[in-house]
């Protein structure tokens, strides 16, 4: 190789530090049993797991919790979760969780979903449980994509977006238009909180933090419906090498499926 | 030869880690890069330089749980060695 250059040096990062220093982040959260699955490298569902987690412990509300879980790659992680939880048929938790709320009015509900449980499987189960109002908050992994079938279209599936049965891109005139799932429920006037997040970049994944807890707080103050959504890296189903998801996750999905608060205290933030 | 300040350090739990390699761009100080080795499961794993400042980015954005992040009292110095190569 031409040129100078300095060789960096290595430094030993096998054992905490020998010098004087306070521990500022573990490894996992404090609500996770282990830190070893099974999903993909450089998925962003276990990055929006460990967000939801975090928000919950920080609101100290763990031994009240219960959360609902959808089928997708996601529920593979169920077995990390040190919470209690109840196992729905495909696109049914926000069934469950209304029902268990209704039973626990004190417990915090909520649900764990994929874009395909939730917009393609069971798209009228969170419409109505969010037009009713209820008392839970249903959390949405959206990757645009039927991960753990092979990577398909799915009903949030961006314009041009590539994926198993879409290889040339999606094209509104043929397969249809994608639902813009958080647009929608922020809509309907049952709904008191809705944000969607992002896990591509280091900041996004601090502020999907944010949403949960303020989601967590609103319903435990009896708000009503609560919604967060999550983009999510899914490099397999995508066709992409991982360090490329967070920016095709920002660029492709995050153009279209835009970020930020969307309704707070029941109130629109934008149209 | 350069000093360089650490504020921070990170444990690297290198048997885990899948090589996505989110972490690297990810740290603001850019003082993570990949191994030329391999771990147990195949991976190349991050590898930490001088000058991290304990920001926790890192742990933010790994999908498995790689990262342990700690602040120094004080700041710790390394000596770096500048190797040339010849052009
Ligand atoms: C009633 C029913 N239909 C179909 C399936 C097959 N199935 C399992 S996971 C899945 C896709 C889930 O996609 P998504 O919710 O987006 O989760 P991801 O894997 O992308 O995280 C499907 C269709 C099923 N388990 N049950
Ligand atoms: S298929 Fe996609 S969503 Fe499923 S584990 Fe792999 S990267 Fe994650
Ligand atoms: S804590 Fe911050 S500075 Fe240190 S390695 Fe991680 S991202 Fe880089
Ligand atoms: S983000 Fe985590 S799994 Fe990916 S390369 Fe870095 S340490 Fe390994
Ligand atoms: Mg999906």
């Amino acid at each position: 190789m031409k040129g100078s250059m300095t060789h960096r040096m290595k430094l030993d990062t096998a054992n905490p530090p020998a010098q004087a220093a306070r521990q500022k982040g573990s490894f996992a959260s404090g609500l996770q049993l282990t830190t070893d699955h099974d999903l993909c490298p450089g998925c962003g569902e276990p990055v929006a797991l460990r967000a939801l987690l975090d928000a919950v412990e920080t609101l100290g509300l763990a031994q009240r919790t219960i959360g609902v879980v959808g089928i997708g790659c996601y529920t593979a992680l169920t077995s990390m979760i040190d919470l209690d939880l109840i196992q729905a048929l495909h696109g049914r938790a926000p069934s469950l969780a209304t029902g268990a709320k209704r039973m626990r009015p004190d417990a915090l509900l909520f649900t764990l979903q994929g874009d395909g449980d939730m917009v393609n499987e069971g798209l009228q189960e969170v419409i109505h449980t969010a037009a009713r109002g209820e008392n839970v908050t249903c959390v949405l992994l959206n990757n645009g994509v039927f991960g753990e079938t092979g990577g398909h279209m799915t009903a949030t599936t961006v314009i041009g977006q590539r994926t198993k049965n879409t290889l040339e891109g999606r094209d509104a005139a043929y397969h249809g238009h994608p639902i813009l799932i958080g647009d929608l429920l922020a809509g309907l006037g049952g709904t008191s909180y809705v944000a969607r997040g992002s896990v591509h970049d280091a900041a996004g994944v601090a502020k999907t933090r944010k949403y949960f807890e303020r989601a967590f707080e609103s319903q435990m103050r009896g708000e009503g419906f609560s919604f967060v959504e999550v983009l999510t890296m899914c490099p397999t189903g995508w066709f992409v090498p991982t360090k490329e998801g967070p920016g095709y996750l920002d660029e492709v999905m995050g153009s279209v499926h835009v970020t930020g608060e969307l309704k707070v205290g029941g109130v629109l933030k934008r149209d | 030869m350069s000093q360089v300040e650490s504020r921070g350090t990170v444990v690297i739990a290198v048997d885990r880690c899948k090589g996505c390699e989110l972490c690297i761009p990810a740290c603001p100080p850019a003082v993570l890069s990949m191994s030329v080795d391999q771990n147990a499961i195949g991976f190349a794993y991050p590898e930490l330089a001088p000058g991290c400042t304990g920001c926790g980015a890192c742990l933010l954005v790994c999908p498995d749980f790689c990262f342990a992040v700690y602040g120094y009292d004080e700041p710790v110095l390394h000596e770096e060695e500048d190797t040339a190569c010849a052009p």
